[in-house]
């Protein structure tokens, strides 16, 4: 690959999806997009991109673009942020809500292990009222990761205690799936954070962790009006520990890094 | 300083984990087999022991039994480092005892998350 390639990649990823690819980094792109150059039929990356810069291909453009999204997760990652988050947050927005409902959204979930903490909860100590689980990304193909519920053992060993593991999950060969109950329990979509989010209605709580800072300044100013737009007038902000919003609406819990909660005035610094 | 006695067949095994556990703070033992583990046992009781499920000799569960009728044997947790992903084992385990269970293979961060998880860190 040559340096143009790279920053070729590199605004390919800034203009679909905000994403901040270091065209320096020759060795990360290579690593993410050698798989992806495999499955499409290139013999190398340097031919994958040769394909997309002399013939424009929406499809694989964007296959590109989701590979070099970061895709880091683990289960009750955190884990003090999600147990203030099921003990304290929960329970108020529950007894707020006439219909005692409370939506919780894991925005840029990757392989689903944030939303699937929640599940979990939800089974050990459930939450007074009800509890709706949705969880979005960019990549289909980690979506379809997700909604399998499949994970290895390295994967589960991060953040999950034995006793978690033995009561929630199920022997699927050699790796381990989460039972079936607790995945129906989420609901998937592909959304792509710039994208106007309107459509998805409010969330109570919103949680977009680590994914702000892997953005480009312009695009962490857009995905946070987003994220607030999306975010109900009482509910909360989560991102990732020493993560900040830049819309000046939210109010950062007293006790919790990386929770952030809403107030009524919503305006987005510049 | 806490102690901490690596029960494991495997020299390989014995010797990473000791690696680890001495980077976490702790003076590590260690212990070929069951009957070994358990005379380092009576000669000092460690703080915790981190034990092969499927040693030939003497199988981490009868090593637990045998450690908790020992004076002072109820005393160090137990968390066993096999390589069964069968949940109906990692299962056995926790309910003869061990405080968690780590899959091998491991690394430093896992070890220091269930070690964490089961209150010896």
């Amino acid at each position: 690959m040559t340096p143009e390639d790279r920053e070729f990649l590199a605004e390919l990823c800034a203009e679909r999806a905000g994403l901040r690819v270091d065209p320096e980094k020759a060795y990360l792109i290579e690593s993410r997009l050698a798989p992806v150059a495999r499955r499409e039929g290139f013999a190398a990356v340097a031919e994958l991109v040769k394909a997309l810069r002399e013939a424009p291909d929406e499809r694989l453009a964007m296959v590109c673009v989701e590979a070099m999204a970061p895709s880091e997760t683990g289960f009750f990652r955190d884990r003090a942020v999600l147990e203030h988050l099921w003990r304290k947050v929960v329970p108020d927005l529950a007894r707020r809500r006439p219909d005692g409902v409370v939506r919780i959204w894991s925005a840029g979930c990757a392989t689903g292990q944030e939303i699937y903490s929640f599940a979990m909860l939800q089974a050990e100590a459930p939450a007074p009222g009800k509890v709706e689980l949705f969880a979005s990304d960019l990549s289909e193909r980690l979506l379809d990761r997700a909604r399998l519920g499949l994970y290895t053992s390295f994967e589960v060993q991060r953040g999950l205690s034995a006793r978690r593991l033995t009561r929630h999950f199920e022997n699927r060969d050699d790796n381990l799936q989460l039972a079936k109950p607790l995945r129906q329990q989420v609901r998937w979509r592909q959304v792509n954070l710039l994208d106007d989010l309107a459509a998805l209605g409010a969330f109570d709580i919103v949680l977009c962790r680590y994914v702000l800072g892997g953005l480009t300044p312009a695009a962490r100013v857009r995905v946070a009006e987003r994220l607030a737009g999306a975010v109900a007038a009482d509910g909360v902000l989560v991102l990732g520990a020493g993560e900040e919003t830049s819309a000046s609406s939210f109010m950062p819990d007293s006790e919790v890094r990386g929770v952030f909660h809403h107030t009524r005035d919503i305006r987005v610094a510049a | 300083m806490k102690t901490c006695l690596v029960v494991d067949d495997s020299r390989v095994v014995r010797k990473v984990a000791r690696r680890l556990l001495e980077d976490l703070g702790f003076a590590v033992a260690e212990a070929a087999d069951g009957s070994e583990g358990l005379a380092w046992c009576r000669a000092m009781m460690p703080d915790l022991i981190l034990l092969d499920p499927a040693m030939p000799l003497m199988s981490g569960i009868e090593f637990m039994r045998r450690l908790r009728l020992e004076p002072g044997g109820r005393g160090p947790k137990v968390i066993f480092c096999g390589a069964e992903i069968n949940l109906d084992r990692i299962r056995e385990a926790l309910d003869a005892g061990a405080v968690e269970y780590i899959i091998k293979p491991f690394d430093g961060d896992i070890v220091a998350e269930k070690l964490a998880m089961a209150g010896v860190t």
